[in-house]
């Protein structure tokens, strides 16, 4: 299979470059000078003396070999193109055509040497009169020569092909002439090496003459003869060639039928739609027509670009010899289902994941001979691929008969790298456990060999199946062996899909997401669903299933007065719940399209699509309506979620104030950083400058609301309420007030920041008191809301100190450069040891003050600094994230303080500064 | 994206052409090169859990775009109830977006001349979005990125939030 293909794709491009060459050849003629024609000519040459000679056709190679050398003295202006050079290189043209007619027909390149064409084209490369075959037809000289053993190579491999666990190859392999006599399997047992340049013995034979006089040679070309007579008449009931009958066609193009396609597919759902409406028998007799012709023309077109699955898995036996080759193993490689059809662009797509999957079970799930016979099995490891199509799926099944993967080793493995608590651990069933394994980082080789076993790799795979809609499982038997099962959408562009309606709005649910229908009927229906603890579940054949209201997840309004309740059941992964929605139209082929980039964040749909009205409907994402619902909870955020739980145990508490603002619901600041909260009559702000101020405390406080500043499109409560509520920061003398629409708590808790946040103004998000909550950034904040706090901050910066703040988290970075910035220092920022030291090379550092889980290496930091005569001086301020961890060695660092004590570290900060100061009798000024 | 409004000001020419339209009473003007096409209101469908700046999708002859509400976008006052805004397709790097304003103005032909950048005093969202100002005999002339307005940051205190 893997060869014939080969060989078939390297026909098709001979054949096409080659017709194309003929006419470049004529052009060049009349125009010797033009490189691009000239450039064009040898890489047609250079790519087939390239392929054949990795296919084994070496006197192909050998004649492409020589015509390449001359067209490159052409190309580099070395020699001038004569008409009697351009013949001779026609002539050789002609001879790698016939070669490659050869190849088509037999499959191997026949017997002919073209040793006399090889002669004259090496005299013409090294400058001699150029001989073409009009000038030499006289001066022949016969002299006998054995001529060259076969160029065995083609078929040694395909040999070696059908070793590797490929039954039709050695089929195919079949008619090649040689094997009807003793020689050519000899010759085809000894193989052959490239034939000899120096051939410079005539026994050409491209017009049909005599056959070479040696005597070997001889009855070796008869034979040939006799062969290819043989092939020639199999070749006949086989068809035209294959150059005849296929066609190369631009990927693009194929692209953009399919959108064309997609457009007709909706353009005759809107005519069934009206067609319905319609009593004309001819106009509906019409539209039928064309919904059935719509139909196969959608298929045929799907169909050209869909390609075997077989173009991904050839690769593959050759990895697995290798592979079995490295490890000392061996394994039989079985195929079954090559020839089932993908779009391209999940071929594409699951190249990658495919390839990794085979060579994670050929290295850690396949035993060595002596394990495997030790465990009672042949030596001979089985490693399977099975493709098939199932309810428009493709499904794909990787099995070895391996030593299988120990749940509980995944168990351990999983707690001592802090994803699972022992308790947790014991709770999760064995699918869960090996559904673990995708987790990004987890690997449970015990050594990491130069094939798999880093931690990457079955995350990956995971990620890229899931991105084109497919679903990936694993499943596992101590001993017995591993299977993992792929389940991948046929194409992407054209889908079934339920349409259903919930809140007035109508949407499209993927039909491979849907299991089944119920509708529940009046009030007795209704009390079917059952509540536990505020979470609807509907008995569904004895089972509990999770139930959500899709008008509720969406935040739209609800049906009250519904007689009848339709949930629909969906299966995401491998959960299932029930969505309640309104109403249940029908099916439809539907066309999914992208969403604009404004609504890429969304969780809950997959795309859009034209409905037969022409209006646009959303298609549902079931996974993310699901995790937006509650109902389901992905294993990997519950394993990720944990990670970030252990983490945050590990970490000191903080106190934060919790308030909103506008659509900003729960917003937080360290209230470390808070000077007081104060409540404004809306009478006592008044206007100055453009701003709002008030008085307070004998001074003039600028009062910025958060809401105009965070989310300016919103409607502004603050500003308007009376009174207003402001949480007043303070540096000393200057002070700003920062107006919320309401106060509303104060929690200590232990925070790791979860996600970044885009949006100026915010640090990112947190889990605060059980919910979701932004960390106002509140030196963006300051700086946006009053320009004069900056500006006088930038004239305390030029007396203030210089820190370099050395933290891995940007959380804590944020945090303590808020403080040190307000107090009116300069804060240089490095998330790593690496950019520490870049920071300190550039810039001048009055104190440095480093995480002691500084990525890379705190004491690397404090070693680099030591060792620089330049910075000998600089005091290094050591940030805990833990008080506990404070006993530190005090002739490292000048000082240590926990990073979440901001005052603490501050105030060291500058005192450190101070007796640097001190001792270079510098004046050094310090604000607040 | 065009950040510098001097950067594109395009060869030697010394005027340009701007289309132009109102919104809650200030002048917009858009280069008339990134306008596809000027389209009545037409209903659309809502997308629940969106950034309100989305007002919803429409069908732009096969091809789905996004409408985005310019009022809520440069944190204007909420169109008056029973307003029809009129949609203005732009071409922007990631496709067409359809901008809701409140009225079509003319397509204008201004001299360089009198232009100027955005003012210090412009503050918040305003100074992100508008690129610089037209001086013109009896009203200013504002010019709108139309990259930066359809680009719509994902807000937070909307449902569907990553956590």
């Amino acid at each position: 299979m893997d060869e014939q293909e080969i060989i078939r794709e390297f026909l098709i491009e001979s054949h096409e470059n080659l017709a194309r060459l003929d006419q470049e050849m004529v052009e060049l003629e009349k125009r010797p000078q033009d490189g691009e024609l000239l450039a064009s000519i040898f890489r047609t040459i250079h790519t087939i003396k390239g392929t054949c000679g990795f296919l084994g056709f070496t006197r192909l190679e050998a004649v492409a070999h020589l015509t390449e050398n001359i067209l490159n003295q052409l190309r580099n202006g070395e020699r001038v193109l004569t008409p009697a050079l351009a013949t001779l290189i026609l002539e050789a043209v002609d001879a790698i055509k016939q070669m490659l007619e050869r190849i088509e027909r037999t499959g191997s390149e026949g017997e002919e040497g073209y040793d006399e064409l090889r002669r004259r084209l090496e005299a013409a490369w090294r400058g001699e009169p150029v001989q073409t075959t009009a000038s030499v037809e006289g001066a022949r000289e016969l002299r006998p020569k054995p001529s060259q053993p076969r160029g065995q190579g083609g078929r040694k491999r395909r040999g070696k092909g059908a070793r590797d666990a490929e039954p039709q190859a050695i089929e195919q392999a079949g008619p090649t002439p040689s094997l009807g006599t003793p020689q050519g399997l000899q010759a085809a047992a000894t193989g052959s090496a490239a034939p000899s340049r120096e051939a410079d013995e005539p026994s050409r034979e491209m017009p049909p003459g005599p056959p070479a006089e040696g005597e070997p040679a001889g009855r070796l070309s008869r034979a040939a003869d006799a062969g290819e007579i043989a092939a020639e008449a199999e070749s006949a009931h086989r068809g035209p060639s294959v150059a005849d009958t296929t066609i190369r066609v631009d990927v693009g193009l194929l692209d953009k039928l399919m959108n064309l396609v997609g457009e007709l597919v909706l353009a005759r759902n809107q005519i069934l739609q009206y067609s319905a409406r319609q009593e004309d028998a001819a106009f509906n007799a019409t539209s039928q027509r064309l919904n059935l012709i719509t139909t196969q023309l959608q298929e045929g077109v799907m169909k050209t670009r869909m390609q075997p699955i077989r173009t991904v898995w050839n690769k593959l036996p050759r990895m697995v010899r290798d592979l079995a080759a490295s490890c000392g193993k061996q394994i039989q490689l079985e195929m079954e289902g090559a020839e089932t059809e993908l779009d391209r662009s999940i071929i594409e797509a699951i190249k990658d994941p495919l390839t990794h999957i085979v060579r994670n079970a050929c290295d850690h799930g396949l035993e060595t001979p002596e394990e495997r016979v030790r465990a009672g099995k042949p030596p001979v490891g089985r490693l399977s691929l099975r493709a098939y199509h199932e309810g428009g799926q493709v499904n794909i099944e990787i099995s070895d008969d391996g030593r299988g993967i120990d749940p509980e080793r995944i168990k351990a493995k999983a707690i001592q790298k802090g994803l699972l608590r022992p308790d947790q651990a014991e709770r999760m069933s064995e699918r869960e456990l090996m559904n673990l394994l995708f987790l990004p980082g987890f690997s449970t080789a015990e050594r990491v060999t130069n094939i798999s076993g880093r931690g990457v790799g079955l995350d990956v795979v995971k990620t890229n199946i899931e991105k084109i809609g497919g679903v990936v499982d694993l499943s596992s038997r101590v001993g017995e062996g591993t299977t993992v099962r792929i389940k991948i959408p046929l194409t992407l562009a054209i889908i079934p899909g339920l349409v259903i309606a919930s809140g007035g709005e109508r949407f499209v649910i993927p039909q491979v997401s849907l299991l089944e229908l119920i509708r529940l009927e009046g009030e007795a229906g209704r009390r079917q669903i059952e509540w536990i603890h505020g979470t609807p579940v509907y008995r569904r054949r004895g089972a509990l299933l999770p139930i959500a209201y899709l008008n509720q997840v969406l935040g739209l309004k609800t049906d009250e007065n519904a007689e009848a309740l339709n949930i629909v059941v969906l299966q995401a992964e491998d959960r299932q719940f029930g969505l309640v929605v309104d109403a249940i139209s029908d099916t439809q082929e539907i066309v999914v399209k992208p969403l604009g980039k404004q609504l890429k964040g969304l969780n809950g749909y997959a795309g859009a699509t034209i409905m037969g009205d022409g209006r646009v409907a959303l298609i549902l994402d079931v996974l993310g309506i699901g995790q937006l619902a509650g109902v389901i909870t992905e294993t990997r955020e519950q394993g990720l979620g944990e990670v970030e739980q252990v983490e945050a145990a590990s970490q000191q508490k903080q106190t934060y104030l919790l308030f909103s603002a506008g659509s900003f619901r729960r917003l937080a600041v360290p209230l470390a950083l808070v000077a007081r909260l104060e409540e404004f009559p809306q009478s006592k702000i008044e206007r100055a400058g453009g701003r709002m101020v008030v008085q307070y405390r004998g001074r003039i406080l600028p009062l910025v609301s958060l809401t105009a500043l965070l989310d300016p499109a919103a409607e502004d409560l603050a500003s308007g309420q009376d009174p207003a509520q402001a949480i007043v920061f303070s540096d000393g003398e200057r002070s700003v007030g920062l107006l919320v629409d309401q106060i509303l708590d104060i929690v200590e808790e232990a925070v790791e920041i979860k996600a970044q946040q885009e949006r100026p103004g915010l640090l990112g998000s947190a889990v605060i008191g059980g919910k979701v909550t932004d960390i106002v950034d509140l030196r963006a904040v300051l700086e946006r809301a009053d320009p004069a706090w900056l500006r006088a901050g930038t004239d305390m910066r030029r007396s203030g100190v210089t820190v370099l703040l050395a933290d891995g988290s940007s959380f804590w970075r944020g945090m303590a450069r808020c403080r040190l910035e307000m107090a009116g220092h300069r804060v240089l920022e490095a998330g790593h040891l690496e950019e520490a030291l870049e920071k300190l090379k550039r810039s001048r550092v009055d104190v440095v003050a480093v995480a002691l889980d500084l990525p890379g290496g705190a004491a690397g930091l404090v070693e680099e600094i030591r060792r620089q005569p330049a910075l000998a001086g600089v005091p290094v301020l050591a940030l805990t994230s833990a008080a506990q961890d404070a006993p530190v060695a005090q002739e490292t660092f000048a000082d240590c303080q926990a990073r979440f004590d901001q005052e603490a570290v501050l105030s060291s900060i500058e005192r450190l500064a101070a007796a640097v100061a001190r001792a270079e009798s510098r004046p050094i000024t310090i604000a607040g | 994206m065009v950040a510098d409004p001097r950067s594109d000001t395009g060869g030697n020419s010394r005027s340009r052409q701007y289309a132009t339209f109102f919104v809650d009473g200030f002048f917009f003007g858009i280069e008339v090169l990134k306008v596809q096409e000027v389209l009545r209101y037409q209903e659309m469908t809502r997308v629940p859990l969106a950034p309100t700046v989305v007002e919803g999708l429409i069908n732009l002859r096969g091809q789905i775009v996004t409408a985005l509400d310019v009022r809520r976008r440069l944190g204007l006052r909420p169109r008056p109830e029973g307003m029809l805004p009129m949609s203005m397709v732009v071409r922007t790097a990631d496709g067409a977006v359809s901008l809701l304003v409140d009225e079509i103005g003319d397509v204008l032909e201004v001299d360089q001349e009198y232009f100027e950048r955005p003012p210090e005093n412009l503050q918040g969202v305003a100074r992100d979005l508008i690129r610089g100002v037209y001086k013109l005999r009896d009203r200013l002339l504002l010019v709108l990125d139309t990259e930066r307005t359809a680009e719509v940051v994902h807000g937070h205190g909307e449902a569907g939030c990553p956590a």
